[in-house]
């Protein structure tokens, strides 16, 4: 069967606990910022943002929005761009997959990442004495100068398919493989899953009228959904529909 | 014996008169501080990495991007001369052209060495001719630059000995000769990387899906920008060799070139720039009703961001296009010197505005209905190290000018002074 891995975040159900972003961070061994980092040199491969509705008083709603690499499908623009094939497009999973082994640190993809979602490493990654011994074994720290971004935990994709190799299968077991962010929400805000399944409840959910992908019209088919009842949320989707105030978290 | 010691006049071609060598250094002094601040900015990038700059995850880009693709422009003066002279036999532009030689590359390998430190890893730079991405644009900008600086190199050797004490040496002249010999196949050469590279810095931009504010739509694999860019550069590339022939012209108090040439290259970038403006103005048109809002956009949104308002594309279109074309083709202004320089000035820095707006306002606009616009200001050693290819190029060109004959009718522009 193919395979597209993606998955659909229900806004209603965030609340902005941002356990997402801290497990993204434990499993990716992503280091500490430096005594200098700001919110824009950061990072943060799962961000939760803060939107409004743009109203002030008893009319003000405001919700959480996690945004993390939309694993774009068509026209991959960190894709395309790379000059030395730094970052791919995984033909057997769908997941834009980051080489920081290979990169330059140009930074040309961050450029043409329309959500934001590449962080440069611009400091040497360092952990506090003792705190290295927490480090994610299957995932190799990045060094300065490279970019990185969400992978969708690919060290737990190769740990199912290891174990499914292990009992002579070709597939894996779907509960074997669940990325950080999905695992650690206490609201289950995300079902992560196979889009190209049907019967797939990350699926299901990414056909609901009520879902909705963020700059769809730019025609890269992203496989990062959105869940909402609330159409203020929905029209977050567009530039020309929902330009609205924020808070990073 | 110390005086002797002392002076260079043994460097330097018979006939022509220069500054004493005293007066030369300390003309050199201020810009030799410049570079060496410049160099300690880049050590501490290299050493410290890219957190020394302002640069962040949302301004991945900055001052250098905008500083290479404005001199790489700037610098298209080299190739489009030796297409004018070797390839179209435009021989009346020969006397300018040892200039715009090493014009070209003072501008390339200034801007190659600040890529090198705007990357995060300097030492992977090879790894794009091991495993290219033919679909990127940087990949063929990388490798357009670096054949081209190669080139440019080639051609700038022969002027090298052209000095007079190294054409006392029998094999440099020899060497000298055979290059000679190789210089019209280089200019070919030259025009065909340079063609694609101008292009390809454009297309950088423009082939970007995820920034509507730059994307373009085009023909085959190129963007209209990749088009534009290799107008406005060999628009401007002659605009800038009037300037700094100008500015030689000022300094030194004599003339350098005949001064109809100097005109005659005015009116050559006066039309391309008109046909420049009138290509612009179609692009912009159709990006604004067309690719656009076809992407969820409201274009005019993009302008409601001080101080980027649509005051910008006004400067750029009209008064940095349309005005300094006029200037340069309309023979009553372009034989008035001043009109002549403001012609080219105007239309230099017009495309500094261009540059500037595509790399730097695309990523200061918001993408994203909760984004925000951003604001950025590059750190000291961004701007020490844009000092530094300044003072390169001043130095570089101030060394050349003393000891190369860069102008090749300045003998005879002499006496003509010295005749009346």
């Amino acid at each position: 069967m193919k395979t597209r891995y993606g998955m659909v975040i229900d806004v209603d159900r965030c609340t902005g606990c941002g356990a997402c972003m801290v497990a993204c961070a434990a499993e990716n061994n992503v280091p500490p910022g430096s005594p200098r980092v700001t919110p824009r040199t950061g990072i943060t491969p799962m961000l939760v943002h803060k939107v409004s509705n743009g109203a002030d008083g008893e009319g003000r709603r405001e919700a959480f929005l996690p945004v993390t690499c939309m694993q774009c499908e068509h026209e991959t623009p960190c894709v395309s761009v790379c000059p030395q094939q730094a970052v791919q497009l995984d033909p057997a999973t769908g997941i834009v997959m980051q080489m920081p082994q290979r990169c330059l640190g140009c930074r040309y993809c961050m450029t043409a990442c329309p959500y934001h979602a590449r962080y440069f490493n611009w400091w040497d990654p360092a952990w506090p004495q003792g705190m290295e011994k927490s480090l994610n074994p299957g995932v190799a720290v990045r060094m300065r100068g490279v970019v990185e971004k969400c992978n969708l935990c690919h060290a737990r994709l190769h740990a199912a398919q290891e174990k499914a190799a292990a009992a002579g299968k070709r597939e894996i077991n779907p509960h074997d493989y669940v990325p950080a962010c999905v695992e650690a929400c206490p609201t289950r805000a995300i079902t992560f899953g196979n889009l190209a399944d049907e019967k797939d409840p990350a699926s299901q959910a990414a056909r609901s009228p009520e879902a909705f992908r963020l700059l769809a019209r730019l025609g890269t088919e992203p496989k990062v959904y959105y869940r909402s009842t609330r159409p203020w949320v929905r029209a977050l989707a567009e530039p020309d529909t929902g330009r609205k105030e924020v808070q990073h978290g | 014996m110390a005086s002797a010691v002392l002076t260079d006049r043994r460097w330097i071609a018979r006939g022509v008169e220069r500054a004493s060598t005293s007066r030369f250094a300390l003309w050199l002094a201020p810009w030799v501080a410049m570079l060496a601040v410049g160099i300690y900015a880049t050590g501490l990038c290299l050493y410290y990495g890219l957190n020394q700059t302002n640069m962040d995850n949302r301004f991945a880009f900055g001052l250098w991007i905008f500083l290479d693709l404005s001199v790489i422009a700037l610098g298209a003066g080299a190739f489009f001369t030796g297409f004018l002279v070797y390839i179209l036999g435009r021989t009346d532009l020969k006397p300018i052209l040892n200039a715009a030689v090493v014009l070209g590359f003072i501008c390339y390998s200034g801007a190659v060495a600040v890529l090198m430190v705007d990357v995060g890893q300097p030492l992977r730079a090879w790894f794009t001719f091991w495993h290219p991405n033919t679909h990127s644009m940087l990949t063929e900008v990388t490798f357009c630059i670096s054949c081209y600086l190669l080139v440019l190199a080639l051609e700038y050797v022969p002027v090298l000995l052209r000095n007079r004490r190294l054409r006392k040496e029998p094999s440099a002249a020899v060497f000298e000769y055979r290059l000679h010999h190789l210089v019209p196949v280089l200019a070919g050469v030259g025009t065909f990387l340079s063609f694609f590279h101008q292009g390809s810095l454009g297309g950088l931009y423009g082939v970007l899906r995820g920034r509507p504010f730059a994307f373009r739509e085009g023909f085959s694999v190129w963007p209209s920008t990749f088009f534009l860019f290799v107008l406005s550069a060999i628009a401007a590339g002659p605009s800038f060799l009037i300037l700094v022939t100008a500015t030689v012209e000022k300094l030194t108090g004599r003339p350098q070139v005949p001064r109809e040439l100097l005109q005659r290259l005015g009116f050559l970038s006066g039309v391309l720039l008109g046909a420049y403006v009138a290509a612009k103005s179609i692009d912009t048109m159709i990006w604004l009703n067309v690719t656009t809002p076809s992407m969820g956009f409201a274009p005019w949104e993009y302008y409601a961001y001080p101080p980027f308002g649509s005051a910008l594309l006004f400067i750029e279109i009209i008064l940095f296009g349309l005005v300094p074309a006029g200037l340069l083709i309309y023979p009553k202004t372009a034989r008035n010197r001043r009109w002549l320089l403001t012609g080219a000035a105007l239309a230099c820095c017009g495309i500094l505005l261009n540059r500037f707006v595509l790399t730097v306002q695309t990523l200061a606009l918001p993408t994203l209905a909760f984004d925000e616009f951003l604001h950025y200001t590059p750190s000291w050693q961004e701007v020490a190290t844009f000092g530094a290819l300044i003072a390169y190029g001043v130095i570089v060109f101030s060394l050349s000018y003393r000891y190369l004959p860069l102008f090749g009718q300045e003998k005879q522009e002499a006496a003509n002074v010295s005749g009346r």
